[in-house]
């Protein structure tokens, strides 16, 4: 069996966590190495041209926490970063009619004005309380997560100053995060709105990537995530990277690189070596065997607990919490080549409506009905939607004059009935090219290629267990502490030099590179 | 595009130098001119016409429209008979303002207010439980103020009926080119003046009426940079720039009562209830921490201060919109909000919060000014608002 040289750090999976990690550990001197099992790097942040000429962002299409800290300490601007504003949010509506949001104050306010005048106030009051938890929430973001049963003096110290933290909140604000934990997207949102299209487009970010329903308690929390992009003063943080989310892997990674990182392709891990309850390197599919001085897995903590090692060698009941974990896959994604834009019946044209994100997201009873069939095992026949038009950011995405188009679809179960097939796959697209062809009814002709993923192929092609875009539902009873699992929440893992990182570890899903950077500090600090 | 509001196509042509600015989400004139001096002037000396139309307005009607409104407005409403006009703020239930403007009553069931930010949410919420509607009639409703010492003539010159008799702070209907308007005694520049409410629809008409009665008396259109200069010198709040609305303020300290912002003559804790009252009696029982004052700075400070580097005093050509600290022996015991150099007065003045402690009038403080690159402090003295207030205004 070859023996290579000996690393400080291997990290498994070069998505973008894992280079984060690399990227923190080399810049503290360890030698690193990273892993990455497919061909190109980034994992669900990656560009590829699968279509010549088109560059699809194929996964992931927004850049939307990277976490500021992240791109000061690596400096990523000079490493290639660029992001571009997300301008607006669209939601044509069956009528002919629409709402949209822009990123003028004014604007928004006229527009949601034509549908409710007191949505429109309502609006920036929801606004404000929501930067302002999410200001009070964001240290949350920033730090290793406290065990709450966990008597030491270090923890207990921990908690004792989160506590304060929220006394700190006030009444008000309190009682609406109590709220945001509890109830479900659109309870919340009735007690704040009236317009339907508003509350619905509102309540998907409760939604996204979990196998819940918009009326499903708990899915009230998530909106409250999607608000800390907005505060440190990067406002409009919600963007797209230029060259497509596969290039904030690539500036991440030449960050890496710069401190020292060896990153390597096409190197898929077989198995993490453990001796006497620690880690002590990793075997490769080739055959291959690497020592390292710590393993650090950023892939899901299915993968990383129950396929990387032998789950005889870890506590039953930390394994039992694994096999919990819930993880099923609920979306899938359609990209597509363009020949044109597509012409939406309720804003005809070109404008700056398709510059930004548009929802298919009519009302709260479509988004609950869309779950309904997926509750049951099928894709929705009328699914909610997420689209953008990167090219119409970032030209150089397809050729000039032709556009890609990212469509995030919710939902497509992983278990479905009778399972994915070919077949299936390509019913699923149509029910997606259908819905959307009635809001713009041209799409059809202008499709020059179209390449649908379900959750099986993220699975298969990706190395996502069941599909699930965040390595495991941002469920509130899975994250902070919870996220993997109660007790092993801080990075570490009941293998000794076996660290986690990436979405499956707090604070979850998006390009936040936030598991990243926590789990290289607690690894620097055990060294 | 941001709409221009219902004069648009009057005050379109006459903006020379193109400088609109927004204004609750539309756009109005900064200056016609392309100075705004003689604009300023005509506001103190003959008389203006501002389009105010992007105020919000709102009407409130029905059996319980003055029982809301008392519970809103800190004023006594139940005293504002048909025909009265009450300036007032409100506040929420810790007793911080939340937004000022003007009650205009205009019948035994119906009100009109006005407002710097939206606030129908709020009337809204108010009315729960009451016979009482409130409907935005923001950009429904027209609003021109004709401001100045020869506003009464214009205006007498254009309308049907005789103003010799309305008192400051009184309304009454009339028609200005057959269009039928209400006019207010009312304004934001300490003059003699009047705001008039119309229809939209009727926007040209009256503005065209306007301009023809108005020429023999030298009436100008003035925009927002000679109305700045002016409601500073009658010491007017400007929602946003002098007071941040309680429920817009991200922090709690952004946030004023009326006492703080020197509006306790609008407060009447006598009422058995309105929103925020009992906050607002212990704070009454207690004493504001902060004080809303006028500052005048000292000339011969000034002009050491610019000495220093070979200058003349260098005054703002314009009013000024930001925040500038004051001080008292060094310590920071407040901030200025708005200032200018007020050109009927002849003196540098500034509107500023200041601690209680450093608030009595007469008290020395200093200001900061940039002098050179360099941040410098002025000597000022604290001084009673309004800085201007002429007799003709309530004459």
């Amino acid at each position: 069996m070859a023996r290579g040289k000996r690393y400080d750090a291997v990290i498994i999976g070069g998505g973008h966590n894992g280079l984060v990690n690399a990227a923190y550990l080399a810049r503290a001197d360890k030698r690193v190495l990273v892993l990455e099992r497919r061909h190109v790097l980034g994992g669900s942040a990656v560009t590829e041209e699968f279509f010549p000429g088109f560059k699809f962002s194929t996964l992931s299409y927004v850049v939307s926490l990277l976490r500021p800290e992240i791109i000061r300490d690596l400096d990523l601007p000079s490493h290639g970063l660029e992001i571009l504003p997300l301008e607006s949010t669209l939601t044509p509506l069956p009528n002919g009619d629409y709402l949209a949001r822009w990123a003028d104050h004014d604007r928004t306010r006229r527009e949601i004005y034509r549908h409710s005048a007191t949505d429109a106030e309502a609006y920036d009051d929801f606004g404000r309380l929501m930067y302002q938890l999410a200001f009070a929430m964001k240290p949350l973001l920033g730090m290793v997560p406290p065990d709450p049963t966990s008597l030491s003096p270090r923890e207990l110290y921990r908690l004792v100053k989160l506590g304060k933290h929220f006394r700190d909140l006030g009444r008000e604000r309190f009682y609406a995060l109590y709220k945001l934990l509890t109830m479900s997207s659109a309870d919340y949102l009735d007690e704040w709105f009236e317009t339907e299209p508003l509350k619905a487009t509102m309540a998907c970010s409760g939604i996204i990537g979990t196998f819940l329903g918009v009326r499903s308690p708990g899915t009230a929390y998530v909106l409250l995530h999607h608000y800390m992009g907005e505060i440190d003063g990067a406002f409009r943080s919600w963007g797209f990277a230029r060259g497509g989310t596969g290039a904030v892997s690539q500036a991440i990674a030449d960050a890496a690189r710069r401190y020292g990182a060896e990153i390597r392709t096409e190197s898929p891990v077989a198995a993490v070596k453990v001796k006497n309850g620690r880690a002590t390197g990793v075997a490769l599919e080739s055959g291959e065997e690497i020592d390292a001085r710590v393993v650090v897995s950023a892939v899901d903590p299915k993968l990383t607990f129950l396929k990387l090692v032998d789950p005889g060698q870890l506590p039953i009941d930390f394994v039992e919490a694994i096999h919990r974990f819930r993880i099923r896959g609920s979306s899938g994604k359609v990209n597509l080549a363009l020949d044109a834009l597509p012409n939406f019946t309720c804003l005809p044209g070109d404008g700056p409506h398709l510059r930004g994100a548009i929802s298919i997201s009519p009302s709260i009873d479509y988004l609950e009905r869309a779950y309904d069939d997926a509750k049951y095992g099928e894709f929705s026949r009328r699914p909610y939607m997420d689209i953008v038009i990167p090219s119409m950011i970032d030209p150089t995405m397809a050729p000039p004059g032709k556009h890609v188009m990212s469509i995030f679809v919710q939902y497509a179960p992983y278990d479905l009935n009778g399972g994915w097939n070919e077949k299936r796959r390509d019913a699923f697209g149509d029910a997606v090219i259908d819905t959307l062809s009635d809001f713009a009814p041209n799409l059809k002709n202008v499709i020059l290629h179209r390449k649908v993923i379900t959750p099986l192929d993220m699975e298969q092609e990706y190395g996502l267990t069941d599909g699930n875009i965040f390595h495991g539902e941002l469920a509130l009873h899975q994250l902070f502490f919870m996220r993997p699992v109660p007790s092993w929440a801080d990075y570490r893992t009941p293998i000794k030099d076996y660290y986690q990182c990436g979405s499956g570890t707090h604070p979850g899903g998006g390009i936040t590179g936030a598991s990243g950077r926590l789990s290289a500090q607690v690894i620097l600090k055990d060294w | 595009m941001l709409s221009g509001t219902p004069f648009h196509s009057r005050t379109a042509p006459l903006c020379q130098g193109h400088n609109w600015r927004r204004w609750a989400g539309y756009v109005v004139a900064s200056s016609y001119g392309l100075t705004h001096d003689h604009e300023y002037q005509a506001i103190r000396s003959s008389a203006a016409l501002i389009d105010v139309s992007p105020l919000y307005k709102y009407a409130i009607r029905g059996s319980d429209a003055e029982r809301l409104l008392d519970r809103v407005l800190t004023r006594d409403v139940s005293r504002c008979n048909v025909g009265r006009v009450m300036y007032g703020p409100w506040c929420d239930e810790t007793g911080k303002v939340i937004d000022d403007g003007t009650l205009q009553r205009l019948g035994d069931e119906t009100f009109r207010l006005t407002s710097g930010e939206p606030n129908l949410r709020w009337l809204c919420e108010s009315a729960q439980g009451l016979r009482a509607t409130v409907e935005d009639d923001s950009d429904t409703i027209a609003a021109l103020a004709l401001q100045g010492p020869l506003a009464r003539h214009v205006l007498g010159n254009a309308c049907d009926s005789d103003l010799m008799d309305l008192d400051y702070f009184r309304l009454t209907f009339a028609r200005i080119g057959g269009v039928p308007v209400t006019i207010s005694r009312t304004g934001y520049t300490g003059d003699l003046g009047y705001e008039i409410w119309l229809e939209a629809s009727a926007a040209d008409t009256v503005w065209d009426t306007l301009v023809a009665a108005g020429r023999p008396f030298g009436l100008t259109p003035a925009g927002i940079l000679a109305l700045d200069v002016a409601r500073i010198e009658a010491g007017l709040l400007l929602i946003n720039v002098d007071y941040i609305p309680a429920n817009r303020a991200l922090i709690e300290s952004r946030k004023s009562s009326p006492f703080e912002l020197g509006l306790d003559w609008t407060v009447r804790l006598e009422k058995s209830h309105f929103i925020g009252r009992d906050a607002l009696l212990a704070e009454w029982q207690r004493g504001p921490e902060w004080k809303l004052k006028g500052l005048e700075l000292d000339w011969g400070s000034l002009e050491r201060v610019y000495g220093e580097f070979g200058l003349p005093p260098q005054l703002p050509g314009v009013a000024w919109r930001t925040s500038v600290p004051v001080y008292v022996q060094g310590q920071q015991v407040g901030y200025a909000t708005s200032g200018t150099w007020s050109p009927t007065l002849k003196k540098y003045i500034a509107l500023a919060h200041l601690r209680t402690a450093h608030a009595d009038t007469g008290t020395r403080v200093e200001m900061e000014v940039t002098a050179e690159h360099q941040r410098k402090r002025v000597s000022a003295r604290v001084v009673e608002k309004p800085f201007f207030e002429p007799e003709r205004k309530r004459a």
